[in-house]
């Protein structure tokens, strides 16, 4: 469903990504690992165009999307959710959902307010408190489910469990596994080894922008020594 | 009692169509963050277009109220021109360098209008229904006006459910928060901002069409209207609707009473009431701090090095032309030369706020003027020789510097560039108003160089050696340890406060700094001039050093220098050569912006690197 290879990126003239190969089949759950700033927002960024890919190649569902926008990106099926939230703390649930909807593709059951409240029962509470009156698990759920509007093949899930209170963390499982069940492919990237091997079925594990291992979770639960090197702090 | 009455609804009819003006400027700005010029030139042609529309058309309702609305729908569709050819392809590009842009428009569509409907003022005809007026606590109030009075609520209303109950509108206020998001949810940005300039540019054009029977469309109404439109805007806070309503109403009550109780000082009041509100509340009545403006990697300032030994022996060689070759030229020449001197300083000295210190600065002019006043005051009342006047000049421009540069570098980005035109507003004013002292628009005149410098030559090579003394000494500001921490509290102010430097105090010396050096090239024109005008602190004066250092090149210390002299040459040419030197003046910063976006030097310097390496 995704493929990348060999993408490069920069900040300016600092090389951020260097050759990051990765893949995610249909249905699949694939968590990026690493370290803080080994590049896995970069490599997530890089993917939705909003930092254009220096070199590599995206491909998406077939097509070629590196160099294209991220409002193109969007639009071919690829939701972001980002690490920092970005809910538009002006506008209400509600209308931070709105923003984020998109027409579905034939054949898939289209995502309503109803339906994410039903993933979320905590948003549907609260529909008209304005975005930036909610709590941190509060907003990453709204995050997710303003994504899950635009009707997505696959989703980029950046850090989901970042700062947030282990039951909230455990809620987010549950939802992750439930928009497995849909059908819904996920990149997630995570620090939170815990969290990730509960809701994966594969892991990549990068740092200083290169990719250095890739496996099954079992593979990596049994590979110490690569946990040791790549993910302990 | 009765005519306080009168005055207060005379008061809401102008704040009416203020509001119009001032609600498609905050739109625009709230989505796009770009601070739009020409806002008040879309105005002016909405005006210019209706009273066409209103006079061609077939009299009656359907002829007058059809081009009303015909002209405003003609200036959403210019707006959107405008958006599309020019402003889409910047929005990257710096803030200033954005307004520099719209600034170029505004030249266009001054000659432009020009040539269109000619420099007499225009008398459209009165409204048809609301010729008369009623009686209103026993005296006569034109229907009109009443009417005006009515239509602010009304387009007010609408926005606001335009902006709350439509997904379009839903769409612009999260993009005003973090348009980045909204495009990597499948927005189309690029539509969504050129329907709201589209919005805004069609308020700006009703705006202006709606003065047609009230008053002469003339070619003054662009820079006139968008003075009062950026205070409403920046009084209300930036991007708020209710904001610019709120404030529209203050600057409208405050013009009428104004002028009842204190004719005199009626310039002023306005940008005293803005300084005093953003000095009180930092963000206007009712904005919010500035999101850390998301969208855009903002580009790391590049360092600042040494001159390449090149660029040495290039300054030396033009430093060498500016000795030798004067005293071969005639006395006009010399006089431009000597003008060309004074700017280079003007523009070095709004530099070192606006590149090193990171901060705008819209009314760089009033230290300019205020230095070049007190030369020509002390002249005047004092009869001081040159030499001393030329000593205060620096001395009142650096005294005025601390003054208003101790509230204008509290604030951040927009706001305190619009602080620091409200203090040049108010130093103009005040200079235009307070007759006794000043002589107002007529000036100081008779403020010549004593006897030893008379001849243009010798004050030629008086005027280069202080401002290339200046210029000079400003250039090692920048590399000596102050300029470091300058530059440090531009690229992080907390980092910088973390490792001991009081960023506040580095802000305000180097503002007064450069103001004392923006003087001395004042006073350096008040005497080569022989005269002092009100014009010298004006907003075009701000403009034009604001032009000489974008054009130049924000990001090297050569940048200004080349600005000024390009600037001032192009000028000094196109004014000689052509009537319509505004259109291609104009023209000229239209291309470059989207040509050469890091202004000539840095240009220069980008070829330089790509052939070299790293300078």
């Amino acid at each position: 469903m995704l493929q990348v290879s060999g993408v490069s990126a920069y900040y300016g003239r600092a090389h951020i990504l260097d050759g990051v190969t990765l893949d995610v089949g249909a249905g699949e759950v694939v968590v990026l690992l690493g370290r803080n700033g080994a590049g896995k927002s970069t490599t997530m960024k890089a993917i939705m165009g909003l930092v254009p890919p220096a070199a590599g190649s995206v491909r998406f569902q077939g097509a070629e999307i590196a160099g294209q926008e991220p409002f193109e990106i969007a639009r071919r099926g690829l939701g972001y959710v980002p690490e920092e939230r970005r809910i538009f703390s002006e506008l209400s649930v509600i209308e931070n959902l709105e923003v984020g909807r998109r027409p579905a593709a034939a054949g898939l059951r289209p995502w309503t307010p109803e339906r994410l409240f039903g993933l979320f029962p905590s948003l549907g509470a609260m529909q008209d408190r304005p975005g930036g009156r909610m709590s941190g698990g509060e907003q990453q759920m709204l995050t997710i489910a303003r994504t899950l509007m635009g009707n997505p093949r696959l989703i980029l899930l950046d850090e989901p469990s970042e700062g947030l209170a282990p039951v909230i963390i455990e809620r987010m499982a549950e939802a992750i596994r439930a928009l497995k069940a849909e059908g819904l492919s996920i990149l997630l990237s995570e620090q939170n080894l815990h969290f990730a091997q509960v809701v994966s079925d594969r892991a990549t594990i990068i740092e200083k922008g290169r990719i250095r291992w890739s496996g099954s979770i079992p593979e990596l639960l049994a590979a110490d020594e690569v946990r040791e090197q790549y993910l302990s702090v | 009692m009765e005519n306080l009455v009168l005055q207060a609804l005379s008061g809401l009819a102008s704040a009416s169509s203020l509001f119009l003006v001032a609600s498609g400027l905050t739109v625009i700005f709230g989505v796009s963050r770009v601070v739009n010029f020409a806002h008040g030139s879309l105005y002016m042609l909405g005006a210019y277009l209706a009273w066409t529309l209103v006079t061609t058309l077939p009299r009656g309702h359907l002829g007058f109220w059809g081009g009303v609305i015909g002209a405003a729908l003609l200036v959403g569709l210019i707006g959107l021109l405008v958006e599309v050819l020019l402003l889409r392809r910047i929005y990257r590009a710096p803030e200033l360098f954005q307004l520099l842009a719209t600034f170029g428009v505004v030249l266009i569509v001054q000659d432009l209008a020009l040539m269109t409907w000619g420099a007499q003022d225009l008398l459209g005809p009165r409204a048809p229904g609301l010729r008369g007026s009623v009686e209103i606590v026993g005296l006569r109030f034109p229907l009109y006006e009443l009417f005006l009075i009515g239509v602010g609520p009304v387009v007010l209303a609408l926005l606001w459910l335009l902006f709350h109950r439509t997904r379009w509108g839903t769409l612009v206020r999260a993009a005003t928060q973090d348009r980045e998001m909204v495009g990597a949810l499948g927005v189309n940005q690029r539509m969504l901002f050129t329907s709201v300039f589209f919005l805004g540019s069609l308020l700006a054009g009703l705006g202006g069409a709606l003065q047609l029977p009230r008053e002469s469309v003339n070619l003054h109404m662009d820079l006139s209207i968008i003075t009062e439109a950026f205070v409403v805007v920046v009084v209300g806070g930036l991007g708020s609707l209710s904001g610019a309503a709120l404030a529209a109403l203050l600057i409208g009550e405050l013009h009428a009473f104004g002028i009842l109780i204190v004719p005199k000082i009626t310039l002023v009041l306005v940008f005293l009431v803005m300084a005093l509100v953003l000095v009180v509340r930092p963000h206007g009545l009712l904005g919010k701090p500035e999101a850390a403006a998301r969208g855009g990697q903002g580009s790391a300032e590049p360092v600042i090095g040494p001159a390449p030994p090149a660029l040495r022996w290039l300054a030396l060689a033009a430093l060498a032309v500016a000795v030798v070759l004067p005293p071969f030229l005639g006395d006009y020449a010399v006089s431009v030369l000597t003008e060309l001197a004074i700017f280079v300083l003007f523009a070095a000295s709004l530099h070192l706020i606006m590149g090193p210190g990171g901060m705008a600065s819209f009314g760089h002019a009033a230290y300019f003027g205020l230095g070049a006043y007190g030369a020509a005051l002390a002249a005047q009342w004092l009869g001081a020789p040159m030499l001393a006047g030329l000593a205060l000049a620096p001395l009142m421009a650096g005294i005025f510097g601390l003054v208003f540069g101790y509230f204008c570098v509290r604030l951040s980005g927009v706001y305190a560039a619009m602080l620091t035109l409200a203090f040049a507003q108010i130093a103009w004013s005040v200079a235009f108003q307070w007759v006794e002292v000043t002589g107002g628009d007529n000036g100081i005149l008779g403020v010549w160089p004593d006897a030893w410098a008379a001849p243009k030559l010798v004050y030629y090579y008086l005027a280069l050696a202080l401002c290339l003394g200046a210029t000079l000494f400003l250039r090692r500001v920048v590399h000596a340890p102050f300029g470091y921490a300058l530059r440090a509290q531009r690229d992080s102010t907390l980092r910088a406060e973390a490792i001991g430097i009081d960023a506040f105090r580095i802000r305000w010396l180097g503002f007064a700094l450069a103001a004392a050096a923006a003087g001395i090239a004042g006073g350096l024109f008040a005497y080569g001039k022989g005269s002092v005008f009100p014009t010298y602190m004006g907003i075009p004066r701000s403009v034009d050093a604001l032009l000489m250092v974008l054009l130049g090149g924000v990001q090297t210390l050569s940048g200004p220098i080349i600005g000024a002299l390009a600037f001032t040459g192009l000028q000094e040419q196109l004014v000689r050569l052509t009537d319509l030197w505004r259109l291609i003046l104009g023209c000229i910063i239209v291309l470059l912006v989207l040509f050469f976006p890091q202004g000539l030097a840095g240009a220069a310097r980008a070829r330089w690197e790509a052939r070299h390496g790293d300078a």
